[in-house]
């Protein structure tokens, strides 16, 4: 007869792990220091749900009255993803490569390595800040936030993909006298060729995403409009703004999708 | 022999390869198009390496002496704005995670919404959510908390109802089997298999949420970015490089905790 249900052979199923727990009050403990380092308060939270709602009563009548400066400055927005995809793409594709330690020699991958950890360590807004000094409001500057941004990105991940590639069909060439550029485009691409393109359709949709933002520094698209619809308190134009990004971005979603089937 | 047909190799059917060949032109299509019509003014063009050489001497040398002053206690709150906003978007991403699981919630409605929230969270951007809520709870820490929660909830919210959707449905059957209530059956059963992804997305995001809270603050939702948009509106382009110094630090040291709790724990 087994009276206690804890001394059976197999001992507890379901041990309780204190460290686990403590964890948790831990991070109750920080919250309640944040929140209150921060004056995050409720009080102040329940007040702002006030301001939300007549902030959405005030959007609820969406305006697409000025549709045509709408769509015009959706389709710089697009504009700008595209260009900048593409060039972006195409630098990370050398800046990859010599960034594969598995290929290159170490004093040509730190260089590399050092420049897509610059790229990826600021914002793009950081960027487009830089740039709209450099290059002056419109386009250009976000166009050049961009491709910055994609070769951080795209450059980082095809490194990681040529570090991760069998080496069997480099030697094989390399043991039958090939030269180097012939290594690179016979044995190595093949082999990364898919991942690359999933990336790179992973990063136009960031791109589109982060070009309706670009605007709000001044870099171009439809985050300039936005802004200024903010500033003005023109909040049913800002809700026809909204739903238009969204709706952008759930259509570039779509054809990565369709892109993504098409080179599985 | 002559009669015997040749069979012809090829990778790919005539239909795959006129959809890649689609999918090219497509690019090249919207490339020149997006190239010939874009408002580029080359006349900016021409002095932007004077510009940047301005903006570069400018910038040096740095004002170091402005970080205790009026860098670290922004600095310190962009870290904190990061943290409670990504432990904000996990309460509100657990919840809508299991509601978009299909294994889970069997209510195609129920499913199709969670991804409808997923979706929106995703596709605003986050300086478009502060903007938001710097309208809602005016300036300060709070609208940037509640910025990186809303805009952290598609991401952590998908990743995690993806791992809940990968679950091994054994365990599962097992406690319903032996008539655990639904509360113990996503605690014992779901969540020790997705606990080890649940913490890798949780660190990722916060990864993600470092640079985010850095940048909000330029329209207004706190922390580093508000001193960022002081200093350069008032042109203290010393200040600025300084600014960007500490930001590039604090990423870059984030990334390297981040990597190294992620090859602990998986």
């Amino acid at each position: 007869m087994i009276n206690n249900s804890k001394q059976t052979a197999y001992g507890d199923a379901f041990k309780v792990n204190w460290w686990i727990r403590a964890g948790w009050v831990l991070v109750v403990c920080y919250i309640l220091y944040a929140a209150n380092y921060l004056d995050v308060s409720f009080a102040r939270f329940i007040a702002g749900l006030g301001n939300g709602a007549d902030f959405l009563a005030e959007m609820v009548p969406v305006n697409f009255s000025r549709w045509q400066l709408l769509v015009s400055n959706l389709l710089e927005t697009v504009e700008i993803a595209v260009i900048a995809s593409a060039f972006g793409i195409f630098f990370s594709l050398p800046i990859g490569l010599l960034a594969a330690r598995n290929l290159m020699p170490s004093w040509l991958t730190w260089p590399a390595r050092l420049f897509i950890v610059l790229c990826r360590s600021f914002h793009p807004v950081i960027f487009a800040i830089l740039f709209v000094k450099a290059v002056g409001f419109g386009p250009l500057a976000g166009i050049l936030t961009l491709i910055f941004a994609s070769i951080g990105f795209v450059g980082k991940l095809f490194a990681e993909a040529i570090e991760e590639i069998s080496l069997k069909p480099v030697e094989a060439l390399q043991a039958s006298g090939a030269p180097f550029i012939s290594v690179i485009l016979y044995a190595v691409l093949p082999q990364v060729q898919n991942r690359f393109i999933g990336f790179s359709s992973y990063q136009f949709d960031a791109n589109l995403r982060n070009s309706t933002m670009v605007g709000i520094v001044g870099a171009g698209g439809i985050g300039g409009t936005l802004f200024a619809a903010f500033q003005r308190f023109d909040y049913d134009f800002l809700a026809a703004i909204l739903l238009s990004i969204i709706a952008l971005v759930m259509v570039s979603e779509f054809i990565s999708l369709r892109i993504k089937g098409v080179f599985q | 022999m002559s009669s015997q047909t040749v069979h012809k190799w090829q990778r790919f059917s005539f239909k795959e390869q006129m959809a890649r060949f689609a999918v090219f032109f497509g690019f090249a299509v919207a490339l020149s198009v997006s190239i010939s019509t874009v408002e580029v003014i080359p006349e900016f063009l021409y002095d932007a390496h004077i510009q940047a050489a301005d903006l570069l001497t400018r910038m040096w040398p740095m004002d170091l002496a402005y970080y205790p002053k009026g860098i670290h206690a922004a600095m310190v709150e962009t870290l904190h704005i990061a943290s409670l906003g990504t432990l904000l978007a996990i309460g509100m991403a657990i919840p809508v995670g299991i509601m978009g699981a299909n294994n889970i919630v069997r209510i195609p409605l129920l499913n199709w919404l969670a991804k409808l929230i997923l979706v929106s969270s995703r596709s605003v951007n986050s300086l478009v959510w502060a903007l938001l809520f710097v309208a809602i709870f005016g300036p300060g820490a709070l609208a940037g908390t509640v910025c990186i929660g809303f805009r952290s909830v598609g991401f952590v919210g998908k990743l995690f109802a993806e791992a809940l959707e990968e679950s091994d449905p054994g365990p599962i059957e097992a406690l319903t089997a032996a008539g655990a209530p639904w509360p113990s059956i996503f605690l014992k059963g779901y969540w020790p298999q997705v606990a080890p992804s649940f913490w890798g997305i949780f660190l990722f995001r916060w990864d993600i949420n470092v640079r985010e809270s850095a940048v909000i603050g330029l329209v207004g939702a706190g922390g580093i970015g508000m001193v960022l948009d002081t200093a350069l509106n008032l042109f203290y382009w010393d200040r600025v490089s300084v600014i960007l110094l500490s930001i590039f630090a604090v990423v870059v040291v984030a990334e390297i905790l981040v990597t190294n709790i992620r090859k602990r724990i998986i």
